[in-house]
């Protein structure tokens, strides 16, 4: 049974700056500064401008990192993330 | 209005008008030093009345302005002139535009800026400005102006608001000259406002390049100490120390997380001033 | 000149700024400021010459006016994904409105709440959406709810609490007390959607709204800011086919044709403002209006408190008939 599908801004719509183990994060739409712990940085880029549900998601982010806890440990931070505009549902 | 003054300190223009005399007087005897102001102002900030009955009976003043806020609570007349101060504060706190607006203290010396930042309590303003008397240059103890551009830091050297003890200290060092009138029973206590060097007058429109941040903790019963702070939490009390971080946008979140990544930070806690003014000297020389 | 004539001026002919003195540019920012209409004015002045550190100030202004606007945007954004699942209208209202339609109303224009209207019977549903996704009471009192509740046109008010942005839904655009009785359904059925999905009422509609809120409502404190707001819309609309017959159309459907001709008087007088033949004939009450909406002088100050109080007075008289009028400054002036 496939869930709702999220989606991100597009790059273009963010801007990301490390700063230490973080990441700064100005969100162009909102005029919002957020700063973001992993694996929230990751969601966002593996959403952006391309839908997927919670499963697709977890399959995009561990091609790419390893995620402790796996898809469970998503679906909080995904949560935090549409309550904070970065992302919406598709 | 009735009594009227015009300043200038560092960028900015105000405006101070005043139903009583006083106020505007003692505003004017404090900047007595400083350059003219500029033809058009930046802000205006007023003193009035509450209720206009209260302008005679059991004045009270209310500071009113350009920028306000709905539950100011008003001074006694006799603290008129640190009405006009907080009229002035308010102004750039809540409708300063051209710089981020950082609640620091800077100090200055051979062209690079030291920027404290803390709590209220912390010292800061204490020690900008034992250091603007010891070799410093005195930018601001209230204020520090980031230019979004080109990332220095712009001098805002308006008059210190000295509490109790410190008032002692700037006075032995700087000499009776320098301070304002006493002001007894403020809600910050007893205070006198000190009055910046010549040199940090002059140079007001002088920036300086950012070399490091400090956010000094002071208590009498701790231990001199040092620790470096992260990036991350430098981003997070600065933009929490900024009043305008987020009517700035953009240009605010790229000029702080260029200054973050670019400028070490550390914490420092200190028993004493003499303790801090070393611990300041020992870290600016490394 | 009083100041808030200056404004007014300045407004309506950019060009009458160049021979402003010093001081009477300090005497503009503050009036400006204090009336929330330095962001349009530094729009409107942006291709004069200017004074460098007026240059300097309004550049401030524009660029605060572009976040502000950028916040509203976002803003209603929220609110759109929050109410999406409902499947209903969501109009927006004032300054986000203007702003959204990329209307010459909302160039500079300060912007305060999101201001929405819904349907009145999907009310109880859009209230619980808004609640589970992080807006909360502004304050939770049983005598204001009840009043709100059961007299006024909107809900009370609600506050977000990550963003700290307050939302007014409205389901009609007047109290429900006041005597004239907009038409509110034909609002909402009349009204136009924008790329999104979020709506803004009928051109007509929002200067009636617009008029509405300025002489049937409030005591007219900040009018002149909604007058420019009236200027700038006739201006941008009164040129379409048919627009006047329609505006008079709509106006009396809502029975607001009096605030809104007064408001097209009032806006010719101070903006120059166009208007068809026979709408500008002078009112002698609209003297008093003129009166209110200049009393400010060049410290900011608002000056002649005799006629303010009497604006006072009326705004809560046009809310409420009096036996209840009493009942609630009564209930207001125990707490």
């Amino acid at each position: 049974m496939a869930g709702p599908r999220y989606i991100a801004d597009s790059a273009d719509e963010l801007k990301a700056v490390p700063l230490g183990g973080l990441v700064a994060i100005f969100h162009r739409p909102s005029g919002i500064t957020h700063l973001l712990a992993p694996p929230a940085p990751q969601i966002l880029e593996a959403l952006a401008s391309a839908p997927a549900d919670e499963e697709v998601l977890l399959a995009r982010i561990e091609e790419r990192f390893d995620v402790e806890g796996g898809a469970e440990a998503l679906v909080p931070r995904l949560a935090e993330l549409e309550a904070a505009g970065l992302v919406r549902r598709a | 209005m009735k009594h009227e003054h015009r300043l200038k300190v560092g960028p900015v223009t105000f405006r101070v008008g005043s139903q009583w005399a006083a106020p505007v007087r003692q505003l004017a005897e404090l900047y007595r030093d400083y350059p003219a102001a500029d033809a058009v102002c930046d802000f205006t900030v007023r003193l009035e009345a509450e209720k206009p009955w209260r302008r005679w009976v059991r004045p009270s003043v209310a500071i009113r302005g350009d920028y306000m806020l709905p539950d100011a609570v008003p001074m006694a007349l006799e603290h008129g002139l640190l009405a006009a101060e907080m009229g002035m504060n308010l102004q750039m706190a809540l409708g300063y535009r051209r710089h981020l607006l950082l609640h620091a203290s800077t100090v200055e010396r051979d062209g690079r800026a030291l920027l404290m930042t803390g709590l209220s309590g912390s010292g800061k303003s204490t020690l900008a400005a034992l250091l603007g008397e010891a070799g410093w240059r005195l930018m601001g103890d209230e204020f520090a102006l980031l230019d979004l551009d080109t990332g220095t830091l712009h001098p805002f050297p308006r008059a210190v608001s000295l509490k109790n003890q410190s008032v002692y200290v700037m006075e032995e060092r700087a000499g009776p000259n320098r301070l304002g009138p006493w002001l007894k029973g403020t809600p910050k206590g007893a205070i006198r406002h000190f009055r910046p060097s010549r040199d940090a007058i002059e140079r007001m429109s002088e920036p300086a390049a950012p070399a490091l941040i400090l956010f000094p903790r002071y208590g009498r019963d701790l231990e001199a100490a040092v620790r470096p702070v992260g990036p991350a939490e430098v981003f997070v009390r600065l933009t929490q120390a900024s009043t305008n971080y987020v009517a700035l946008g953009e240009r605010a979140f790229d000029a702080l997380t260029h200054l973050v990544t670019t400028v070490p930070a550390l914490a420092i806690d200190y028993p004493s001033t003499e303790a801090a003014l070393a611990q300041v000297e020992e870290l600016w020389a490394k | 000149m009083n100041a808030a004539r200056l404004l007014v001026r300045a407004l309506a002919e950019p060009s009458s700024a160049r021979s402003l003195r010093d001081p009477e540019w300090t005497a503009l920012i503050a009036v400006a400021r204090a009336e929330a209409l330095i962001g349009s004015l530094a729009y409107r002045l942006q291709e004069e010459a200017l004074p460098s550190n007026v240059g300097t100030i309004f550049e401030a202004a524009r660029r605060d006016a572009e976040q502000a606007k950028r916040q509203a945007l976002w803003e209603a954004e929220m609110a759109r994904r929050a109410l999406a699942p409902l499947d209903l209208p969501v109009i927006l209202l004032k300054g986000t409105a203007y702003t959204a339609a990329g209307l010459d109303a909302g160039l500079g224009r300060s912007i305060g709440d999101l201001d929405i209207m819904v349907p009145r019977d999907r009310l109880d549903e859009v209230e619980q959406a808004l609640l589970a996704a992080g807006w909360e009471w502004v304050k939770e009192d049983a005598y204001d709810s009840l009043y709100y509740r059961r007299w006024m046109h909107e809900l009370p008010p609600l506050i977000h609490r990550e963003r700290d942005r307050m939302i007014d839904v409205h389901h009609t655009i007047l109290p429900l007390t006041a005597k004239p009785k907009p038409d509110a359904a034909g609002m909402i059925a009349d009204s136009v959607e924008l790329d999104g999905g979020l709506r803004v009422l009928s051109p007509p509609d929002m200067i009636v709204h617009a008029a509405a809120h300025l002489f049937a409502d409030g005591d007219l404190a900040g009018g002149l800011r909604n007058l420019w707001d009236i200027d700038r819309m006739l201006r941008e609309f009164g040129g379409r086919a048919g627009f006047w017959p329609e505006l008079h159309d709509r106006a009396s459907r809502h029975q607001l044709l009096p605030a809104v001709q007064r408001a097209a008087r009032i806006a010719a007088d101070f903006y120059g403002t166009p208007s068809p033949t026979g709408w500008t004939r002078s009112h002698k009450v609209d003297r008093a209006f003129r009166a209110r909406l200049v009393a400010r002088n060049g410290w900011g100050q608002a000056t002649r408190p005799a006629l303010r109080l009497g604006f006072y007075v009326r705004s809560h008289l046009l809310r409420m008939p009096l036996p209840m009028l009493a009942r609630h400054l009564w209930i207001k002036a125990r707490r």
